[in-house]
């Protein structure tokens, strides 16, 4: 299976990213944000950092980047597209996935685990996945996700969350939610569930000398998913 | 000719910032704030010197990157 990172100026997971789709046996190209023609990919990834400095607004010029043409059309002809932390923000940026990622609500940048809850495994990301909780890692400081009242409605009547704030045993009350996200949504859908956008990092839970091994668990039902 | 451009965010979404400048501002004695919410200018001088041509210019930038529509309002003033 061929996957894509594409690397903005100011991503720092992109290589984390290709770390971790080589180790579970994706064969990675690693793809420059000035180039326009994306590698023939069954999977592109937006890996999180800090594109252009956030300025303006997270995400929005990197969502305006050569390369991103490319993805968006990859996206909507059905190719699988993921977003992780400022790949989300881009996500939402080119509008292929609903809503925006605000300050967080307490304004602080927050680095720590957290457990976020799989309801939806009607895609390639969860099907098949035998866990309902898996511990991933966040570090943001715009990943209170927002939307409208119509996008919300929009959202849960065609099942787009993807991933909710939780804790070990899968609660959603908000006292697990770390950043002040609608509804704890730590992750969302676009309308086909082809794209996926999330604040958590699941690479960063690949090996047990980090902080876990639940991304593991995620990359390799997501290769067999797609094989 | 510059065009002016101003980003506010729309009623319903929160703005911690403002919170804090907010309080911060009342912990130094300006008690008379209902509430305080920040926004972004930007000051675009346009190559094109008919107004009307240049504030949409500025218009199509605003709905194509500066703003963005889910959370964001835009005014554009003329300002030269």
């Amino acid at each position: 299976m061929k996957s894509s990172v594409i690397t903005f100026p100011g991503s720092n997971c992109d290589r984390d990213m290709n770390v971790a789709l080589n180790k579970f046996g994706f064969k990675n190209k690693m793809v420059w944000h000035d180039d326009k023609e994306l590698p023939k990919s069954d999977l592109v990834v937006l890996p999180g950092g800090f594109s252009y400095g956030d300025y303006l607004r997270c995400g929005s010029m990197a969502s305006k980047s050569k390369i991103m043409q490319s993805v968006i059309n990859f996206a909507k002809s059905g190719g699988l597209v993921m977003g992780i932390c400022n790949g989300f923000q881009i996500l939402v940026e080119t509008g292929l996935v609903p809503g925006v990622l605000l300050r967080n609500k307490y304004l602080e940048f927050i680095c720590k685990n957290v457990f976020v809850k799989i309801d939806n495994r009607d895609n390639a990301y969860f099907k098949n996945l035998d866990k309902n909780v898996l511990e991933f890692h966040i570090a943001h400081n715009e990943g209170n996700y927002f939307c409208t009242k119509d996008q919300l409605k929009e959202i849960e009547d065609n099942n787009q969350v993807a991933i909710y704030y939780c804790d070990i045993k899968g609660q959603t009350e908000d006292k697990y939610n770390p950043n002040g996200s609608t509804n704890n949504i730590a992750g969302i859908f676009n309308k086909e569930k082809n794209v996926l956008g999330m604040m958590p990092h699941p690479e960063r839970m690949i090996d047990k000398s980090l902080s876990g091994e639940d991304g593991s668990i995620f990359f390799k039902n997501l290769l067999n998913n797609i094989k | 000719m510059k065009v002016s451009a101003i980003i506010t965010l729309k009623k319903d979404v929160l703005d911690p910032q403002g919170k804090i400048i907010h309080q911060t501002l009342d912990g130094m004695g300006f008690k008379d704030i209902n509430e305080v919410r920040q926004g972004k200018y930007f000051e675009i001088d346009v190559k094109e010197n008919d107004p009307t041509k240049a504030k949409s210019i500025v218009e199509d930038m605003c709905k194509k990157l500066l703003t963005n529509l889910v959370i964001e309002n835009y005014k554009i003033i003329e300002t030269q």
